[in-house]
């Protein structure tokens, strides 16, 4: 069944793959995770803050990205951020805006919304006792926010976020469609070249699975080991 | 700093001759819906089985459906898009290969990308199907048993009735994200929305205005979608529960 196919392609193109590909790759996913958790956070205390219209204003983002395609979005910041920069900085032409820097800013806002919501969820399940009893000791709502309640929620939801920051590892995939070399890029590449698509295909896709598959195996054992017991 | 909007081309002529602009998004919109339902049919399909056999207490059927849904879930959809694209055809024999490969136009790339997105979904399905199942009271299993049900006949009239009208809301969110994840088909050449607003962005350099129109429409489609299964949730209740199912919190 095999007979036709050159496996050796896989070998000779391995430190294109693995040191230009997957370096952008995990690269690209630890900064959209950092960021995306970090504007998602805000973005939950927003929706969950007293004053409305900033409930409001973040609800209507976090609805706006969770009902659009992740392939529109990326094709929307890849012709946007040139104009967005060209604003901040008052030029009068689009800025020329690396593929990274734009990556990292379309899965940083994007992903924002799928972590805000979880973020949201941890922060409700935190008993309101614990809000008062803050106040009671005279601290401010930052205070409250960031010694009390944003500890425990992050606590109570890293393994949703962990299982989120796969996906968001997956979804990274899809900077191909604006032709930004990522694992999948560069095994692209030397598939058309050498016309060996479908051992280079077989072989991504039995590397993301390898890699996804012992990540979320992880995230169970560490959804185990720190369930609190109340 | 200035964009020069230009609302009027979609009054304009599309390139392909057929209609105006605005019509050419408007049949992405429809290919969009015609690759979505088509591969809903096939993740419900498989994904209720899945499901259902991986609640049963046979334990080498529960093994093989957990297999089932690990491979499929760990890959990354563009990934899963390119094998059924590229490589399925090389690996079956070659006359079924080759016929395969020469679909005209759109059913080349329509059909694989409605057998990956079908079995993509299907594995969240599976795992929603499962979810339901186990929600339910362990009682309502042993009193199919006392009554004399066997196995099949306890999950016909007693557990699936119950767990399809628990997991409709997250079946819902399902059904939209099948809807936005057909934009991936694009790379393997399906002019669907999103495809379309990207051909007429390089085609009329009207980049915001295109990718704006499919995203009202997107908008639009979900809304309708939202509006329409909330009466059917609301018709389908389970009495007596408080809210809907246990849900899944990651995904998308």
């Amino acid at each position: 069944m095999f007979s036709g196919y050159d496996f050796d392609v896989i070998r000779r193109s391995l430190p294109y793959l693995f040191r230009e590909g997957m370096t952008f790759t995990v690269t690209l996913t630890l900064m959209a995770m950092t960021g995306g958790i970090i504007f998602g956070t805000l973005l939950a205390m927003m929706r969950l803050s007293r004053f409305k219209v900033l409930g409001l204003v973040a609800g209507g983002y976090v609805n706006l990205m969770r009902s659009i395609p992740l392939v529109l979005v990326i094709f929307w910041f890849f012709f946007l951020v040139p104009y967005i920069g060209a604003w901040i900085i008052g030029a009068d032409q689009p800025v020329a805006v690396g593929a990274f820097l734009s990556c990292v800013i379309t899965f940083t806002m994007f992903e924002a919304a799928y972590y805000s919501e979880i973020m949201r969820a941890g922060i409700q399940s935190i008993p309101r006792g614990q809000v008062a009893a803050g106040q009671a000791l005279g601290l401010n709502y930052w205070q409250s926010m960031g010694y009390i309640v944003l500890p425990q929620a992050f606590r109570n939801m890293l393994p949703v976020l962990l299982t989120q920051t796969i996906i968001l590892f997956q979804d990274t995939s899809l900077v191909y469609v604006i032709s930004v070399t990522d694992f999948l890029g560069a095994a692209a590449k030397i598939a058309n070249r050498d016309y060996r698509l479908v051992e280079m295909y077989t072989f991504v896709a039995v590397v993301y699975f390898i890699i996804c598959f012992s990540l979320s195996y992880l995230v169970k054992i560490l959804q185990r080991r720190i369930a609190i017991v109340r | 700093m200035k964009y020069d909007w230009q609302w009027s081309v979609f009054l304009q002529m599309a390139s392909d001759g057929s209609g105006t602009w605005l019509h050419y998004l408007f049949v992405g919109l429809l290919w969009t819906l015609a690759t979505a339902l088509a591969a809903w049919v096939i993740a419900l399909t498989i994904g209720a089985t899945v499901g259902t056999l991986r609640t049963t207490p046979i334990r080498w059927v529960v093994r093989l459906g957990n297999a089932y849904v690990e491979i499929f879930r760990n890959v990354p959809l563009l990934v899963q898009m390119f094998l059924w694209f590229f490589v399925m055809p090389e690996l079956l024999p070659a006359r079924l290969g080759d016929a395969i490969k020469q679909m005209p136009p759109p059913w080349g790339s329509y059909v694989p990308a409605v057998l990956c997105l079908g079995i993509y979904t299907s594995v969240r399905v599976a795992e929603q199907i499962r979810a339901g199942i186990q929600s339910l009271p362990r009682g309502q299993h042993m009193a199919g048993t006392a009554l004399g049900l066997t196995l099949p006949q306890t999950y016909r009239y007693v557990l699936l009735p119950m767990a399809f009208r628990i997991i409709l809301p997250p079946l819902t969110s399902e059904f939209l994200n099948v809807i936005k994840n057909s934009s991936v088909a694009l790379t393997i050449g399906l002019l669907e929305l999103t495809g379309r607003a990207r051909a007429m962005q390089e085609l009329t350099f009207k980049v915001f205005e295109a990718f704006a129109a499919a995203t009202v429409l997107y908008l639009l489609t979900n809304l309708i979608i939202v509006l329409l299964m909330r009466v059917l949730e609301r018709r389908l209740r389970v009495p007596g529960f408080i809210g809907s199912a246990p849900q899944g919190t990651a995904g998308h």
